[in-house]
């Protein structure tokens, strides 16, 4: 049974990775507006990142 | 006409705007963020965000769409901003540009934090109550004492961060009302925590136990998650607008022939401005050329346009209806008459301390039992057995943490606002319900509160109309916006198809004229069709004819008609009652004292006298620092007093009122400083409104006493020095679950009895309403 002295701080480590990447989602502005990427889920092309200098084309439609 | 869409915002581009307006800019990327009151569907976060392949230069744009809001990066070297707002015009999401968003920016980071401090409470809640169960359960025994010591340690290690970071607030909030000789909810919570923490980390260090960093953590998330649920706030709804955020960024001025759009702030006195219709007064001025026709609604809450002269002195806060004005300032934006109003004591008066004081009066008798309690537990114990005197102090003081109590009042509260939203009564805070159920007088605004604006009846007076003369009528008013005839052209519209209008003239301040099927037809004031040689009756009585049905001749604006020259009979424009403000007058009267304030003249105070009873206020042509002195005259009686009213005529008043209720038609049409914003269809339930706030708040000292069992029970164990973590760790969560099961279930039960109309939820209602056409700046 004394696995359990190993099990306990891996289980704390995977756990700790959870965490950071909560504080990683708040801290990226995630929270401050839940209703638009809902909607942004069913536009289809992505967005630029980025001024781009040569902005792509716009896409035939099919 | 209208400067080029690229022209009216070249003074975006002046460095002094530019640079407060934006919210991040270096050489090569600049990001401004534009509210957009048009966003309403999804296609338009499509188009927004794919500005990019609009106009070259433009990166990324992210839309808010609760907030209707974008954010805009651009390579300053190759767009400008005043490009950018041009483009989103010409896209048909003009920018909403206001002299409010010159001011700060926040960013909101308060909510982010809290999100984080609740992430690592809730993290480490729930590790150590997982570890904590393996002895709780005695899985110890197979294990052997090691595993004791070891759990002990590691959740002393989880429970630094919430001590230390997700607590840290409650520490902060307690020394302050400590310095201020208060006792608030936060003092025994911090307590509390203190208590529990210092009494853990001794039994790890000492191997006496495990501690109680379980329980702790659980404290600490529950009470985040209190703090949270009371932190809604609804988006795009501005609670603390003041006139900035009526008044326009810019202004078309004028030099010699030269018209230039330039930023308010930058506008002096004596320069000379060009106004056209539908357009703000920035500040007080002169009329130079005109006529002009003012609408002071804003300001004095005066339903109907009034009529100016060159050479007359225009007040800052009127808008200009009909053709193009000059006018030429004479004082700043800053001292005009409208903006002295926010000058007043009452903008300036700190209400925070008033938050949250149910459960703060509540505290202070609780604090000062639990200390008495630890104190005599303490003394019992060093006279019979003075190993236990110490342990029994923490303990009482850690059973005795308020966790339960602290989340009565935000549980209960939030829901009832929640409640409250759904119905479109938006409350500036939850806390706002406290005051509100201890009103003893309410103040009404009459135009836009008991009366609808623009929602009266039409009535014809005079001998009655033929089909084709009323036809003709109608063909005339068409060919006007000035609101009185729009609103006779609404009623009588139905039954007529429009004629032809020839040589229609309209004259400003007095009526339009035109000639319809070869009938020359006069519209307007009596002043006007009496200089042409035409008499009317001035009076009301003149007319010997059974009028209205009611008995009592209507009441309003008149506009007098003339057919060839000759006198034919006049409209009467009632304003008109809300449906229902009879009832709701009565239902309040028994409880509250009532008073009327209005800024229009008094020809309807017979109406509202029989409305209100013998002996309310009714006081008419009030200015808005009338308003404003009649509630503190209320106050100074020891009333605490609700105003209802709309308008920034009633903006001092709605401010200085214990609760200020502001009534819009749309939800997203602009509205001054208040802590209520309500629908205006919402007004005549105001006394059901009113009793769920009682309600609610009885609801809430329900759960205090309940929690206080919950505390008897603790504090009786602890006392006796017989408290175990595992006793702490079930009570615990287990009165804060209860207590909130409670408050949540029993005020969302009574809100229910509040019938609910529509059935949306409150995003799309907000989402739906907001897309109305926002009445604000031109």
């Amino acid at each position: 049974m004394s696995v359990i002295f190993l099990l306990i701080p891996l289980s704390i480590v995977f756990a700790v990775a959870f965490l950071f990447a909560f504080v990683w989602s708040v801290r990226s502005g995630q929270y401050e507006d839940t209703t638009t990427p809902s909607m942004r889920l069913l536009l289809d092309e992505k967005t630029v990142r980025k001024p781009d200098p040569t902005p792509p084309p716009v896409p035939k439609s099919k | 006409m209208r400067p080029a869409a690229a022209n009216r915002f070249v003074f975006l581009d002046a460095p002094e705007v530019r640079q407060r307006l934006v919210d991040f800019s270096d050489a090569s990327l600049t990001r401004v963020t534009f509210h957009l009151p048009a966003i309403h569907c999804i296609a338009c976060v499509w188009l927004l965000e794919n500005l990019f392949r609009l106009k070259p230069g433009i990166g990324q744009s992210q839309v808010n769409f609760p907030r209707k809001e974008a954010a805009i990066a651009f390579d300053p070297n190759r767009v400008k901003l005043s490009e950018i707002a041009a483009l989103l015009t010409s896209l048909g999401y003009e920018p909403e540009l206001n002299l409010s968003d010159l001011d700060v920016k926040s960013t909101n980071p308060a909510t982010r934090r809290l999100w984080l401090q609740l992430g690592i409470a809730g993290f480490a809640f729930g590790n150590a109550m997982f570890f904590a169960l393996t002895t709780y359960f005695g899985l110890d025994v197979f294990i052997g004492p090691k595993l004791q010591v070891f759990i002990g340690w590691l959740n002393l290690l989880l429970a630094i961060p919430v001590v230390g970071f997700s607590a840290a607030d409650y520490y902060r909030s307690a020394w302050t009302s400590l310095r201020q000789r208060l006792l608030n909810i936060d003092v025994p919570i911090t307590g509390g925590i203190a208590a529990i923490f210092a009494q853990s980390v001794w039994e790890v260090a000492s191997g006496h136990g495990e501690g109680y960093f379980d329980s702790l953590c659980g404290l600490v998330f529950f009470l985040l998650c209190g703090k949270l649920f009371q932190q809604k706030t609804f988006e795009r709804l501005a609670f603390d607008r003041d006139y900035k955020s009526f008044f326009p960024l810019s202004v078309t001025r004028k030099r010699g022939p030269i018209e230039e759009q330039i930023a308010l702030a930058q506008l002096a006195t004596g320069d000379h401005l060009v106004l056209r219709n539908g357009e703000l007064i920035p500040a007080d001025a002169k009329l130079l050329s005109g006529p002009a026709l003012i609408d002071y609604s804003f300001v004095t809450g005066e339903s109907e346009p009034v009529e100016k002269r060159p050479g007359d002195y225009l007040y800052a806060g009127g808008r200009q209806m009909g053709g193009a004005i000059e006018l030429e300032t004479v004082k700043p934006v800053s001292q005009s008459y409208l903006t002295s109003l926010w000058n007043q004591e009452a903008f300036r008066k700190d209400q925070v301390t008033k938050l949250n004081a149910l459960t703060n009066d509540y505290s202070q008798r609780f604090t000062k039992i639990v200390i008495a309690i630890a104190l005599g537990a303490a003394a019992y114990w060093s006279f019979v057995n003075p190993d236990k005197a110490l342990p029994a102090f923490t303990a009482v003081l850690i059973v005795a943490c308020p966790c339960a109590l602290a989340l009565a009042a935000p549980f209960a509260l939030g829901t009832a606002q929640r409640v409250l939203g759904r119905h479109k009564v938006f409350l500036k805070n939850p806390y706002v319900l406290e005051t509100l159920a201890r009103m003893d007088a309410i103040v009404f605004d009459k135009t836009g509160t008991l009366t609808a604006a623009g929602a009266g009846a039409v009535a014809w007076l005079g001998t009655p109309l033929t089909e084709a003369e009323e036809r003709w009528f109608y063909s005339m008013t068409r060919h006007s916006t000035h609101p009185l005839a729009v609103r006779i052209g609404e009623a009588i519209a139905q039954r007529h198809f429009p004629e032809p209008v020839r040589s229609f003239l309209e004259t400003t301040g007095c009526g339009i004229e035109g000639s319809v099927a070869g009938q020359e037809i006069w519209l307007g004031s009596a002043t006007w069709l009496e200089s042409r040689g035409v008499t009317c009756k001035e009076h009301l009585e003149d007319f010997a004819l059974p009028t209205c049905p009611t008995g009592t001749p209507p009441v309003g604006s008149v506009v007098q008609v003339a057919l060839n020259g000759h006198y034919r009979g006049c409209y009467v424009l009632a304003s008109s009652l809300r449906a229902n403000s009879a009832a709701l007058i009565q239902q309040l009267s028994a409880r509250y004292e009532l008073a009327l304030l209005s800024g229009d003249n008094e020809k309807e105070r017979e109406r509202f006298r029989a409305l209100f009873g013998p002996g309310t206020h009714l006081q008419f042509n009030q200015s808005p620092l009338d308003k404003l002195g009649f509630i503190k005259t209320l106050q100074r009686d020891g009333k605490r007093v609700m105003m209802v009213g709309d308008g920034l005529n009633d903006a001092g008043a709605l401010k200085q009122a214990d609760v200020g209720l502001a009534v819009v038609e749309h939800v997203s049409a602009f509205s001054p400083a208040s802590d209520i914003i309500a629908s205006a269809a919402m007004v005549p339930r105001l006394a059901e409104v009113l009793r769920f706030a009682r309600q609610s708040v009885i609801t809430v000292r329900a759960a205090f006493f309940i929690s206080t069992i919950y505390n008897v029970i603790g504090v009786s164990i602890a006392a006796s020095g017989n408290l175990s973590p595992v006793v702490c760790a079930i009570l615990m969560p287990l009165s804060s679950v209860s207590v909130v099961a409670f408050a949540c279930g029993v005020t969302a039960w009574l809100g229910r009895k509040l019938r609910v109309e529509s059935r949306m939820t409150p995003d799309s209602q907000l989402s739906s309403l907001s897309s109305q056409p926002n009445g604000g700046v031109a």
